[in-house]
C-alpha cells in the first residue's frame, strides 16, 4: 500500500547512507497481498452471483430484472445520500452497496410490489449499514436487515402465501418447496431443487448455481470456506437426526440441504467478512450455529425458512464468538494487565 | 430557599424544549415506546401524565418542609401512586376502550421517572409557583415528544393521523412501524435528529 512505501521512504531518508535492503524489516502488520481490496472482493461476489442471476432470469423472467434492478439502484442511491449526510466521502466505487442490492433483490419473492425493494434498500443501507458507521462497522448483514424490515413492514407481501401467484408463469402457481413440505407434507423432486425450476425467493431456487458461485468465492478466498463447509456438515447432522426420528418422511436430509435458501445463505450471506467471526475456529462455530438455527426454525416455527433469522442471530453473537476464540500468540498467552 | 433556582417562567420554558423530558433527559422511555403506535393513546397518556405530574408537584411542593431526606422517595412514590390511581379509575370509568388499549401503562405511570425526577429536582426544593410551572412545562414537553413519535408511527404504519386518513389510498401500511421495532427505530432516529439540531445550534451560536 502507499502508506507502507511512504514509511519505507522516510525511514530511508533518516538512515544515511542509503543502502537498498535485500530484506525489508518493518513493523507489523505485514500486508502480503496489497491487491486484495474491498473492491476486488465485491467484484468477486458479483461474479459469483452471476449463475444465480442467470437461473433466476431463466425461472422468473423479467421479475428478476425488475426486483434486482430496483434494489441495486436504490441501494446505490441511498448509500450516496446517507453517506453525504454524514459528511463522509461517498464510496460507491467499492461496490459493497451494489452487492447488498443484488443479494437483497435475490432474497425477495417475485411477486412483491416495487416499493418493497425500494424500502428494503433504504432499511438495509440506512439502518443496517450507515447508522452503525458504514462498511466495516455494521454488526448485522445489511441485506438481511433490509429483508427483515420489509418482512415485518409488509407481512402480506412477503409471507409464505405471497410466493404463490395465480395466473402468469407456471412456476409461480405452486407454493414454495419448503411451504409445501411444511404445510402439506409434499416433497419436491431433488432434480428440480438442484436446477432451480421451483418457486421461491428469486436467487434461492437453484442449488447448483449456489454451489458454483460459492465454490468460486471460496477458491478466490473472498469467502472463507470454513463457514459454508461447517454449516453444510452441521445441517446434514441436524437434518439426519430429524430424519431418524421420522424415517418415513419424504423430505430427506438432501432435500433440507438443497431446498430453500440454505445454500444461498451459507455461501453468500453468512460469509460476509464484516459480520462473521475472524478466526477459523470462530467461523466453524458460526457455521454450526447458523445451520442449527436454520433447522430449528424450519422444524419448530411457523416460518417455512429461517436463513434470514439465522444470519441475523449469528451476526449478533459474532462479537462473543470472536472473544471466545482469540488465538494464543506465538510465545504464550498475553499476560493480563492489572 | 432561593439559591439561584430557576424562576417559574424559566422552569416552564425549559421543560418544553431545552430540557425536554424525552429528548434531552431521556426519561419516561417506557410510555414513549409503548403507547405511541397512534396519536390517540399517546395523547391520552400525555394528559394522564400531565395530571399526575401537576398534582404530585403541587402536593410535594406544599409539604416540602416536612420531608425527611431518607424518606422523601417513599413520600414521592405514595403521592404519585395516589394520583395515578385516580387517573386510572377516571379512564376506566369514562374511557373504557382507551383504558383497555393502554393496558398496564397507566398504572406504570407510578414508576415513570419524569414525575419522580421533577418532584426531586424541582417541587421538593421550590415554591408552589415554580413547581406548577415546571409541571406544566415538562408535561407539554412530554406531550410534544409523544406526539412526534406517534405522528411518524401512525402516518407510516397506518396512513392515518388521529384516526383520520392522511395518506393516499394506495399507501402501503408499514406494519413494522406499529409494532415495537418501529417504536425503537423512530425514537432512535428522532433523538439523533434532535441531537443534530442541537449541535447545529451550538455551532452557529
Amino acid at each position: 500500500m502507499n502508506e507502507n512505501t511512504d514509511k519505507v521512504k522516510t525511514a530511508e531518508k533518516v538512515e544515511k547512507p542509503v543502502i537498498n535492503p535485500s530484506i525489508q524489516v518493518t513493523v507489523s502488520p505485514h500486508l502480503s497481498n496489497t491487491a486484495f481490496t474491498t473492491q476486488k472482493m465485491m467484484i468477486d461476489v458479483l461474479i459469483a452471483l452471476v449463475p444465480l442471476l442467470a437461473v433466476a432470469i431463466w425461472v422468473f423472467k423479467w421479475h428478476v430484472v425488475v426486483q434486482v434492478g430496483i434494489s441495486v439502484l436504490s441501494c446505490l442511491a441511498f448509500e450516496a445520500l446517507f453517506t453525504s449526510w454524514r459528511l463522509k466521502k461517498i464510496t460507491l466505487g467499492d461496490y459493497s452497496a451494489a452487492v447488498t442490492g443484488v443479494i437483497l433483490g435475490l432474497s425477495l419473492p417475485s411477486s412483491v410490489p416495487w416499493y418493497v425493494a425500494f424500502i428494503g434498500s433504504m432499511a438495509a443501507i440506512g439502518l443496517g449499514k450507515i447508522a452503525f458507521g458504514g462498511l466495516g462497522y455494521n454488526i448485522f448483514n445489511p441485506a438481511m436487515v433490509g429483508r427483515a424490515f420489509v418482512l415485518f413492514a409488509f407481512p402480506m407481501a412477503l409471507g409464505a402465501a405471497a410466493y404463490q401467484v395465480a395466473g402468469g408463469m407456471e412456476v409461480l402457481t405452486q407454493a414454495t418447496p419448503l411451504t409445501l413440505a411444511k404445510q402439506l407434507g409434499q416433497s419436491t423432486p431433488l432434480w428440480a431443487l438442484l436446477i432451480g425450476n421451483t418457486n421461491g425467493s428469486l436467487g434461492e431456487t437453484s442449488a447448483i448455481a449456489c454451489i458454483l458461485g460459492g465454490i468460486y468465492l471460496c477458491i478466490k478466498r473472498t469467502a472463507s470456506w470454513e463457514i459454508p463447509v461447517s454449516a453444510i456438515a452441521a445441517l446434514i447432522v441436524f437434518a439426519g437426526i430429524g430424519n431418524l426420528t421420522n424415517t418415513s418422511a419424504e423430505w430427506t436430509v438432501l432435500h433440507h440441504l438443497v431446498g430453500g435458501a440454505f445454500l444461498f445463505g451459507a455461501f453468500f450471506i453468512a460469509t460476509d467478512p464484516v459480520t462473521s467471526p475472524l478466526t477459523p475456529k470462530g467461523k466453524v462455530i458460526f457455521g454450526i450455529g447458523f445451520a442449527a438455527v436454520v433447522m430449528l426454525i424450519r422444524a419448530f416455527s411457523g416460518y417455512p425458512e429461517g436463513v434470514m433469522f439465522a444470519v441475523l442471530l449469528m451476526n449478533a453473537v459474532t462479537p462473543l464468538i470472536n472473544k471466545w476464540t482469540i488465538p494464543v500468540p506465538f510465545g504464550g498467552p498475553v499476560p493480563v494487565r492489572k | 430557599m432561593n439559591r439561584n433556582e430557576p424562576t417559574a417562567l424559566e422552569r416552564f420554558i425549559n421543560g418544553i424544549l431545552p430540557e425536554n423530558p424525552v429528548y434531552r433527559q431521556l426519561l419516561g422511555m417506557c410510555p414513549t415506546l409503548a403507547v405511541t403506535n397512534s396519536m390517540e393513546p399517546a395523547m391520552t397518556m400525555a394528559v394522564a401524565v400531565a395530571f399526575v405530574l401537576l398534582s404530585a408537584n403541587i402536593i410535594v411542593s406544599l409539604i416540602r418542609h416536612l420531608l425527611k431526606p431518607h424518606l422523601r422517595i417513599l413520600v414521592f412514590t405514595l403521592t404519585i401512586a395516589t394520583f395515578v390511581t385516580i387517573a386510572d379509575r377516571i379512564l376506566q370509568a369514562y374511557m373504557w376502550d382507551m383504558s383497555k388499549q393502554l393496558g398496564p401503562y397507566v398504572p406504570l405511570i407510578i414508576v415513570n421517572c419524569i414525575i419522580i425526577c421533577r418532584c426531586e429536582v424541582c417541587a421538593s426544593k421550590q415554591k408552589l409557583g415554580p413547581a406548577i410551572m415546571d409541571a406544566l412545562g415538562q408535561s407539554l414537553g412530554f406531550a410534544l415528544a409523544l406526539a412526534s413519535v406517534a405522528t411518524v408511527r401512525e402516518i407510516l404504519g397506518s396512513g392515518t393521523w388521529f384516526g383520520l386518513p392522511v395518506m393516499p389510498a394506495v399507501w402501503p401500511d408499514w406494519v413494522i412501524m406499529v409494532l415495537p421495532p418501529g417504536a425503537f427505530l423512530t425514537l432512535g432516529v428522532l433523538i439523533g435528529l434532535v441531537n443534530w439540531l442541537q449541535n447545529k445550534k451550538k455551532q452557529t451560536a
